[in-house]
């Protein structure tokens, strides 16, 4: 029997957990503060918008579409003509307030007027107060609400995006690095033809299609699978579509990647020992492939989740993205395009454009992080 | 778990019995290896081939160590690798154990390679450094459904024992261990199916010196042990004069010389084995002195191109006319010593 020669001397007391390259990689990451707080942030944010049912229906939040406190913009009859309330001013709903012109009656004519009209209730001790923390638009939305309903938007695009595109393009690249050849070249020419097309046009040319169609079924009243279809994007507030038209072209680049990964790894010699093991292509595949390159497809995914959330921006901000009445940070925005409130009402821009920078910031270092932990090429081995 | 790992050991009496009374265990006639060059936008049309290996023939008998030496790329793994079907030959027959393999496919083929396992050069790249060494050396077991988890559990702890790595490092990953380790773990990998013949490309080069040793007399014991037959490719000419019974020297494809280890470095008959020779340093000071080196002459020629006739006659220091023209055939110039070159005959 051979002696263990080349073996360091260990003492068998010493701990042999051998440390895992995934467990290495959390290590690394935590390393990193700036991407650990940003995950905190991501985490935070995407509790928020998950439990935003939940905080309308205690009474924190407004309503989705804002209906709920739509009340009268001008709380305690003081006569103003700025429509957007500011951040931190307060209304009651529902209540009878004296018009203007009553201060101008002498006490017989308010006699004959009806008492009711210019009399001022009592407070109402039931009722609530509602306070805009952040302000509201001309409408009385409250901005606060809109901008937590608007995270949804904003996260369900960036995460359904980025898998789409990760899964997508990560098979559509290990089919044709690892196959290579002639299906290699021609998979490969199609992704050359595809990277030629202008991306947001593309996706803006998609939005004005899927709008069309849906407008032409409304008119003509038509049932079927179409119309199914435009029902289910309507519940959704138009995000199915959104997601077919950002999904159709952004596996591009993934696909690209993966395939370079694939080629990259495909001739490492432990392949090459699983071949010659009697292993097969679906073992090497899903064993020796996939575990190898998925880290910097992830970290390339993660990275390219704020892209997503400002396309989505950018079409509602032009209003092709969501539909009329979904709250989104892209057509919050737009409110000020619309109707104005650029100087006098900055809540109106900054509350969403906050939100907006504070989630893509906290994406891209949380991409830092993942590429610091998960991305060999950057590490010793 | 014996009687399992019983299943996969050749059956006695396997291959042919060669004239000097040896069995054959590899017999490799006239292979070639072609790797295509191709070209085209979308259609992409062969246009020329790099003649890798370029009709081989060689034997390897039971037991023995075959040394495969030869300048870089002039297809020495390659030819390992074809021989292993981890590339389809483009002509010639690979016969192990008397069976022709290079037609096998499918289940065959994957049979087949529970007897024939390739150990390779480069220890950092041949480890999947997202699995631990227990799954490494486990895999073929699991590829081939042997045994349970406990049994595999340990064969697997055998197999660190007999390759001198312990055994409690079952839970640990590649990049924690030093490249003699590491080849190590590569070894125990593909000894676990028990296999009768093992290519090992280069699987010194990448050491330190000093645990270079350690390996090749590792490889030297457990070929005592298991009865292992290998083929050792390596351009480090003495550790092959040490290590092999017999050496085959490659020149762009071909196969030049062939002898068994003493012979062929005390009396190389080919010039290239000649010049190769000629540049290892030996121990003895006084041979030392005397030693004198044959510079060869230009550069490799590329294998997609080789020149007419003896490849190596744009290099040689004695070509003659005939070298242009006519391609050398191996002939028996000694007893067991072959050679293909026109000057020699
Ligand atoms: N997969 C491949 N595709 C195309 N050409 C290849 C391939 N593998 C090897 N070659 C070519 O075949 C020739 C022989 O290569 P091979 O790797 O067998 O050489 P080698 O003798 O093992 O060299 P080294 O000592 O550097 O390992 C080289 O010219 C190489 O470029
Ligand atoms: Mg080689």
């Amino acid at each position: 029997m051979a002696v263990a020669e080349g073996a360091e001397p260990i003492s068998l007391e010493e701990e042999q957990k051998g440390s895992n390259p995934w467990v290495d990689a959390w290590r690394l990451f935590r390393r990193n503060k700036a991407s650990l707080v940003a995950l905190v942030i991501i985490c935070a944010i995407f509790f928020i918008a998950i439990s935003a049912k939940f905080w309308t229906s205690v009474g924190l939040l407004d309503e989705r579409s804002g209906t709920g406190s739509r009340h009268s913009i001008n709380p305690a009859n003081q006569a103003r003509v700025d429509p957007y309330p500011d951040p931190g001013s307060c209304a009651r709903d529902d209540q009878v307030r004296s018009p203007y012109w009553c201060g101008w009656l002498d006490d017989d004519m308010l006699a004959t007027v009806k008492d009711s009209y210019c009399s001022y209730p009592e407070p109402d001790a039931d009722q609530q107060q509602w306070c805009y923390m952040l302000g509201a638009d001309s409408q009385g939305k409250d901005w606060l609400s809109q901008t937590v309903y608007g995270a949804q938007v904003s996260l369900a695009v960036g995460v359904v995006g980025s898998t789409m595109s990760l899964i997508v393009g990560l098979i559509y690249g290990l089919v044709s690095g690892f196959y290579g050849g002639r299906i290699d070249n021609i998979m490969m020419r199609i992704i050359d033809f595809m990277y030629g097309i202008p991306y947001l046009v593309m996706v803006i040319l998609f939005q004005v299609f899927f709008t069309e169609i849906a407008r032409e079924y409304q008119d003509s009243g038509r049932e079927g699978f179409v119309g199914f279809i435009l029902q289910i994007n309507k519940d959704m507030g138009g995000l199915l579509f959104l997601f077919v038209a950002l999904g159709l072209l952004s596996w591009i680049g993934m696909a690209r990647l993966a395939r370079g990964q694939v080629l990259a790894y495909r001739e490492k010699e432990f392949v090459e020992a699983a071949r010659a093991l009697g292993a097969s292509n679906r073992r090497i595949i899903f064993v020796h492939l996939l575990p190898n390159i998925i880290g910097p497809l992830i970290v390339a995914e993660t990275l390219a989740i704020p892209g997503y959330i400002f396309t989505e921006a950018f079409l509602s901000f032009i209003g092709l993205g969501v539909q009329p009445g979904t709250p989104s940070w892209g057509a919050m925005i737009s409110e000020v395009r619309t109707r104005g409130g650029f100087f006098s009402n900055r809540h109106i821009l900054l509350v969403p454009s906050i939100a907006l920078v504070i989630t893509t910031l906290a994406f891209n270092f949380l991409g830092d992080g993942l590429r610091d932990a998960l991305d060999p090429r950057l590490r010793g081995t | 778990m014996d009687k399992v790992m019983s299943d996969t050991r050749i059956e006695d009496g396997a291959g042919t019995v060669a004239e000097n009374g040896k069995r054959v265990i590899v017999e490799v006639t006239d292979l070639k290896k072609y790797f295509p060059i191709r070209s085209g936008i979308v259609f992409q049309r062969e246009v020329a081939a790099v003649k890798a290996v370029d009709g081989v023939s060689f034997r390897i008998f039971q037991g023995e160590t075959l040394g495969l030496v030869g300048e870089s790329g002039c297809g020495k793994s390659t030819t390992g690798r074809t021989i292993l079907q981890l590339y389809r030959a483009t002509a010639g027959s690979v016969k192990f154990e008397g069976q022709e393999i290079t037609e096998l496919k499918g289940e065959p083929l994957r049979k087949m390679r529970l007897r024939m396992q390739m150990v390779f050069q480069d220890p950092y790249a041949s480890l999947n450094p997202r699995m631990s060494v227990g799954r490494i050396v486990a895999e073929p077991l699991v590829i081939h459904n042997i045994g349970t988890k406990k049994e595999r559990q340990e064969r697997v702890a055998e197999l660190m024992d007999l390759v001198g790595l312990n055994p409690y490092f079952v839970s640990r990953y590649p990049h924690e261990f030093s490249g003699g380790q590491r080849q190590r773990i590569g070894l125990a990998r593909s000894l676990a199916l028990n296999p009768s013949f093992i290519v090992a490309d280069e699987p010194i080069s990448a050491l330190d010196v000093s645990i270079q040793a350690q390996v090749v007399n590792l490889l030297q014991q457990l070929q005592e042990d298991l009865g292992l037959t290998y083929l050792f490719i390596a351009h480090d000419l003495s550790m092959v004069r040490h290590l092999c019974d017999r050496v085959a020297v490659m020149y762009l494809g071909k196969i030049v010389e062939v002898a068994e280890s003493e012979e062929l470095y005390t009396n190389p008959l080919h010039p290239y084995t000649q010049a190769l020779l000629s540049a290892v340093p030996v121990p003895d000071p006084k041979v030392e002195e005397k030693r004198q080196r044959i510079i060869l002459k230009g550069d490799v020629p590329s294998p997609i191109n080789p020149p007419t006739g003896c490849n190596f006659n744009t290099r040689c220091p004695v070509s003659i006319d005939v070298c242009c023209n006519e391609d050398p055939q191996m002939v028996e110039v000694l007893p067991e010593h072959w050679v293909a070159c026109h000057r020699v005959m």
